[in-house]
């Protein structure tokens, strides 16, 4: 198990070096710097920035340095924050779109899970017909829509109740993360609904149900034991993938409801050529999503007997 | 449905009992999702300050106003910054010698009185300039400041606006020390500056953040992180940062300390809402939660329309910006021929242009490249100094397109370059002046649309023939915009060279007495529109929507904008 472990993080850390390598080359591939902008500046003033910033040496050279800080955990400092190290931005916007992220999952997860599970018993009947319908709306809908509605479906209601329960925007106490983190988990809840469902019926009709059934065992203690828990193994599967995808993915919700998560830093600094900023948010999160791809292997064997985790 | 049959009785009870199992484990999910909610906000110290959830856009309980940014300010540190939004809380929280009133006439702010002279000047500070640690404002923070300005480590953008003070061009290039600098504190409360060459606009440049104070202990005290956080600041204005957590919010209360501070109404402007985003804006303003939208940027189309149809109270002003088609005079591009350039010149519209292609409120047609609102000597520069009509002549246009055919020795004509942004108003605007171009004078052009780092990378490159650019002036004078084709400005990507033009604006830059200096910009207009140098199209406008109950605001094209520190709250 450990050695398994062991294996599979230096599998990540190269995963991790081969992203940062390709976004380096990608991002200095692309025409433009940090520093341009609608004014040019007097070629002594821009020659003073560039050995301020280091763009003065050889790309390759400048590659050399990014590895060392990087081993070193050192990212530099943002051009267009331009007082504030990438570490920070990191450290302060990470957790609040991990909040929303973890929100959002969870939101989806048991959503998922519930209504996939009622789908499946309904089968054919009103519940499932209506919930289908939602779920086919809520995978093809992109999620700004979803967030534009709420957003104005929360002024209606503040309009109308003539008090605030839930803010239209900001961030800052417990009622700020309810609306963004529903918006953001819906997409995902009515995938994970369809993944539910499908993979509850085929269970439905399993051997084991069967038996279980004609050994005369209680119909909850069925469902609970023997459909539910084995259905969920395909929903535990994406949910690695799903975690990373609803973190690093925030950005429109976060520019919807003004909310100061690092998905923001990540898109405008690729519009803004903010080198120091792309690299450290993309090899941040490319390490986030390797290492919640090994934790969900690592807990598939947990719950599932089956699969056995060798080195 | 109706086709299936009815399931059997053992089955129902299967699905009854299942259907009970759910409700029961739903309820339990919903318990499970309001604890982790409430785990998470304990975990990120989110123990809740409603009150600041809940507080209005206009505040009369607390005196305060809230405002929406459209981003958080980039660099607090007034001898680096160069963006809107950082110009805008530094206006608030700092002061410099002197300042804008608000008619834009330059009036005493930590200087009670000076005197500019051609070659230099004297700034006499007031005694009650405090820092918000209650030591005094002296003539040696000044010093400290413009030589971290142009002190090549620093590297500050802005820092060639100190060109005209003795030695500061020398300096950034690295061959003198800072301390050169023609700036010298000769008491606690007087500041002499020694000129490169005569000034006539440093009053206003005087007011400008670049030329704000800092004061050298406590710039040293931060090891390199002045102006990193609010407690990396020390503040001299009408306001001070009292809080700033980044990428979410920053907040601005009255200065007690502030020498003037009778005149500042307000106790405090929030802005605990940073989004690019224009809807969440008006969701926003919609719901009573900030007292402006669209301060800056200006309202889009999209949001102009939402506001007239919500009848919202919409104010206009000017940008100070003016739009134009750069011609690039390469040697290898065609639009270097004289009579090609005078053919595209006379085919565009700018009245169809701005009123039925563009149709935002606020833009009006740019005749010159010198904005209508400069003022001249006495009156307006452009009431002053005329800019020569070019009227449509689509018949004489084709006349020069023969002559430049003939003299570019060509057959057929090839396609122009258009470069422009990859924004939906910018390629609105490349596809007017293609259909223009192409059935006005059968010209085919291939629009090269690019991201905007992009765009600004090939035109730096000189890789067009027509660019869509514009200007914004840096400070109140039309040098701003008079030097702008000058052959060694480094936004003169046509790279135009004329020396008659060249010699002009030397004259601009070098005469004191202001009825010369406003006739060597006319020359400069006269010779930019005879030779077709440059087409302008627009002056940029901007609207926005203002809470009928805040007053006093004063809105700028150049310098502190929007200014709040004579602003009030009034019930309606």
């Amino acid at each position: 198990m450990l050695r398994y472990i062991l294996k599979r993080l230096l599998h990540g850390l190269i995963t991790v070096w081969f992203i940062a390598t390709a976004t380096f080359i990608a991002m200095h591939a692309v025409p433009g710097d940090p520093l341009s902008g609608e004014k040019a500046m007097t070629p002594e003033i821009r020659r003073n920035l560039e050995a301020k910033y280091g763009l003065d040496k050889p790309v390759v050279e400048q590659y050399r340095i990014f590895l060392v800080n990087m081993a070193k955990g050192d990212f530099g400092i943002s051009y267009t924050q331009q007082n504030r190290e990438v570490n920070d931005i990191i450290r302060e916007g990470f957790p609040v779109s991990a909040t929303l992220g973890i929100l959002a999952v969870v939101f989806a997860a048991l959503g998922g899970i519930l209504l996939g599970a009622l789908t499946a018993t309904y089968r054919n009947r009103l519940p499932d017909v209506v919930i289908m319908f939602l779920v086919i709306l809520g995978i093809s809908v992109p999620s700004f829509v979803f967030a534009a509605l709420g957003q104005l479906a929360l002024v209606k209601i503040n309009a109308w109740t003539g008090f605030t329960l839930f803010p239209v925007a900001g961030w800052g106490t417990v009622m700020h993360m309810v609306v963004p983190s529903l918006v953001l988990g819906l997409g995902t809840m009515a995938y994970l609904t369809r993944l539910m469902r499908s993979s509850m019926l085929e269970v439905t009709n399993t051997d084991y149900v069967r038996t279980a059934r004609s050994k005369g065992l209680p119909p909850a203690r069925i469902f609970l034991k023997h459909q539910l828990r084995n259905a969920i193994l395909p929903v535990v599967t994406v949910l690695g993938p799903a975690i990373a995808a609803i973190t690093t993915g925030g950005f429109v919700v976060e520019l919807v409801f003004a909310i100061p998560g690092l998905g923001r830093y990540f898109v405008q600094a690729v519009q803004q050529l903010d080198y120091t900023v792309i690299m450290g948010t993309t090899v941040f999160y490319g390490a986030f999503l390797v290492l919640m791809v090994i934790v969900v292997d690592i807990v598939y064997g947990l719950i599932d007997p089956r699969v056995r985790l060798k080195a | 449905m109706t086709a299936m049959p009815p399931p059997p009785a053992s089955q129902n009870g299967m699905t009854r009992s299942a259907g009970r199992s759910l409700l029961w484990l739903s309820v339990g999910a919903a318990g499970l999702f309001v604890l982790l909610l409430w785990a998470l906000g304990f975990l990120s110290g989110m123990t809740g300050d409603e009150a600041r959830a809940s507080a209005p856009g206009v505040d009369f309980r607390n005196n305060a106003i809230a405002l929406a940014a459209s981003q958080e300010p980039p660099q607090l540190d007034s001898t680096r910054t160069s963006d809107q939004v950082s110009n805008f809380v530094l206006g608030h929280i700092m002061e410099g010698l002197l300042r804008q009133d608000e008619h834009d006439q330059v009036i005493p702010g930590v200087a009670e009185s000076w005197e500019v002279r051609t070659d230099g000047a004297t700034f006499h500070l007031r005694e009650n300039a405090r820092w918000s640690d209650g030591k005094p404002v002296t003539a040696h923070d000044f010093v400290f400041a413009w030589r971290l300005v142009v002190d090549p480590k620093t590297a500050a953008t802005y820092a060639s606006l100190l060109f005209p003070i003795r030695n500061a061009e020398a300096i950034i290039a690295g061959k003198v020390p800072p301390e050169s600098l023609g700036v010298v504190a000769t008491s606690d409360r007087q500041l002499d500056v020694q000129f490169e060459k005569p000034v006539p606009y440093f009053e206003k440049l005087a007011a400008f953040t670049t030329l704000f104070p800092v004061r050298e202990d406590f710039f040293r005290s931060r090891n390199g992180t002045y102006a990193a956080n609010a407690e990396d600041l020390l503040f001299n204005g009408p306001f001070t940062l009292t809080r700033w957590e980044h990428g979410a919010s920053f907040r601005f209360e009255k200065n007690g300390l502030y020498w003037d501070k009778d005149r500042v109404k307000l106790a405090a402007v929030d802005v605990p809402y940073i989004t690019t985003d224009s809807n969440a804006t008006l969701n926003l303003y919609r719901d009573g939660k900030i007292a402006m939208v669209g301060q800056s940027p200006g309202l889009g189309s999209e949001s102009l329309k939402q506001a007239l149809v919500a009848g919202w109270p919409i104010h206009q002003m000017r940008d100070g910006s003016v739009w134009y088609l750069q011609l690039n005079f390469r040697p290898d591009r065609i639009t270097r021929n004289h009579n090609l350039r005078k053919a595209l010149q006379l085919v565009v519209d700018r009245g169809e242009y701005v009123y039925r292609v563009l149709k935002t409120p606020g833009y009006v047609p740019a005749a010159s490249i010198f904005p209508v609102w400069l003022r001249g000597a006495e009156n307006l520069f452009r009431q002053e100094y005329p800019a020569p009509e070019v009227a449509v002549d689509v018949a004489a246009a084709r006349r020069y397109l023969d002559l430049a055919k003939q003299e570019l020795g060509l057959t057929e004509w090839p396609p122009l370059v258009f470069l422009c942004d990859d924004t939906p108003s910018s390629t609105k605007q490349a596809e007017y002046f293609q259909t223009v171009f192409r059935e006005k004078l059968g010209l085919e052009v291939r629009i090269d649309r690019q991201i905007f780092k992009q765009r600004i990378a090939k035109m730096q490159a000189g890789e067009f023939d027509i660019v869509s650019a514009g200007w914004g002036p840096d400070y109140d004078d039309p040098l701003t915009f008079g030097d702008l084709f000058a052959s060694w400005n480094p936004n003169n990507h046509g790279e135009y060279d004329n020396p008659e033009l060249d010699r002009w604006v030397r004259a601009a830059q070098e005469t004191v007495d202001p009825r010369g200096r406003m006739a060597a910009f006319g020359e400069i207009q006269r010779i930019l529109i005879e030779d077709a140098a440059v087409i302008t199209t627009y002056e940029r406008g901007q609207s926005y929507v203002q809470d009928p109950r805040l007053k006093g605001v004063v809105r700028r094209t150049i310098g502190i904008d929007p200014d709040f520190s004579n602003a009030y709250l009034e019930p309606n």
